[in-house]
């Protein structure tokens, strides 16, 4: 494929905070970890999806004024951004597995309508889905 | 007179907004303010304050909300009673759930349900909107690709014209 989405974002609140929860706690990759000056452009990747990126950043300069930044650090924390959706073979064991690693749920596996889901958040306050892919 | 509301810590609208999860998975459960103070790591005294300024209704209300919510689900997707479903979202007293669900959604939760029964075929993926909107890709990708065709159809007369 070379055509499609490459890279979505999140805002978080601490890119090294971020990047051992998706790396060490969720099991993501990181794709890129480059510098320059204040700014760092810091992307992790599903092990099974390479061919797209989540990208970790801080809201902050060069690209937000400080009033902005605040903003969107305080949206984040209250969890006021939009859901984000991860697909699993096995919801429960996903959820016995994260959990162990410290991963806070705000709802445990249930099964409805045929499909089983959970939900957790990332330490910043971004809110995620696990669903069970249907077999 | 306006004034700027002071803007909150990131650190504490996160530690409220766990208060506010662990409502969302346990509506039922009672959470009196020094129990929710407790999940945010505030005091009681402050709490209360910060959570309607964080999230623009009072901590109590917001409970009260999701429990209607969950009832409101109850009557349009299950058969049980009403007085059922009032215990089984956290009412001690059928006559609290009754007035509550009257100020909330303005109506009673029999009028309530006999809509839902009334229009029962329409509503019933509904509930599972969130979850099926994701599980969706083919109606999704057969949606856009008749409205791209569609928009192909327009685009081309348009374009002979110009």
């Amino acid at each position: 494929m070379s055509q499609g989405i490459e890279v979505v974002g999140l805002y978080v609140r601490d890119q090294d905070e971020a990047l051992s929860f998706y790396v060490e706690q969720l099991g993501f990759r990181v794709h890129t970890d480059v510098k320059n000056g204040g700014y760092r452009w810091l992307t992790v990747q599903h092990p099974d999806q390479p061919s797209f990126q989540l990208g970790l950043f801080v809201p902050g300069p060069p690209v937000h004024d400080a009033a902005t930044a605040q903003t969107l650090q305080a949206m984040v924390a209250k969890g006021a951004m939009p859901p984000l959706v991860l697909v699993v073979d096995d919801c429960r064991a996903a959820y016995d597995r994260m959990r162990e690693r410290g991963v806070e749920f705000t709802q445990e596996p249930v099964a409805r309508y045929g499909v089983v889901d959970a939900g957790f958040r990332d330490p910043s306050g971004n809110g995620w889905k696990m669903i069970e892919a249907r077999r | 007179m306006s004034r700027e509301p002071e803007s909150q810590d990131p650190a504490l609208l996160r530690r409220l907004l766990r208060a506010k999860d662990r409502m969302d998975a346990a509506s039922h459960e009672d959470w009196p303010v020094r129990r929710l103070a407790r999940v945010s790591n505030v005091s009681a005294a402050h709490f209360a304050r910060s959570f309607k300024q964080a999230f623009g209704v009072p901590p109590h209300r917001y409970l009260l909300t999701r429990r209607i919510e969950r009832a409101t689900a109850l009557l349009r997707d299950t058969d049980r009673s009403i007085t059922e479903i009032a215990f089984e979202t956290g009412w001690r007293s059928l006559g609290t759930f009754g007035r509550t669900f009257r100020d909330v959604t303005g109506d009673h939760p029999s009028a309530v349900r006999e809509r839902a029964r009334a229009s029962a075929h329409a509503l019933d993926r509904v509930p599972a909107c969130h979850v099926s909107a994701a599980h969706r890709p083919h109606l999704t990708t057969a949606v856009s690709e008749k409205r791209r065709r569609g928009a192909d159809d327009n685009i081309r007369p348009h374009q002979q014209e110009a």
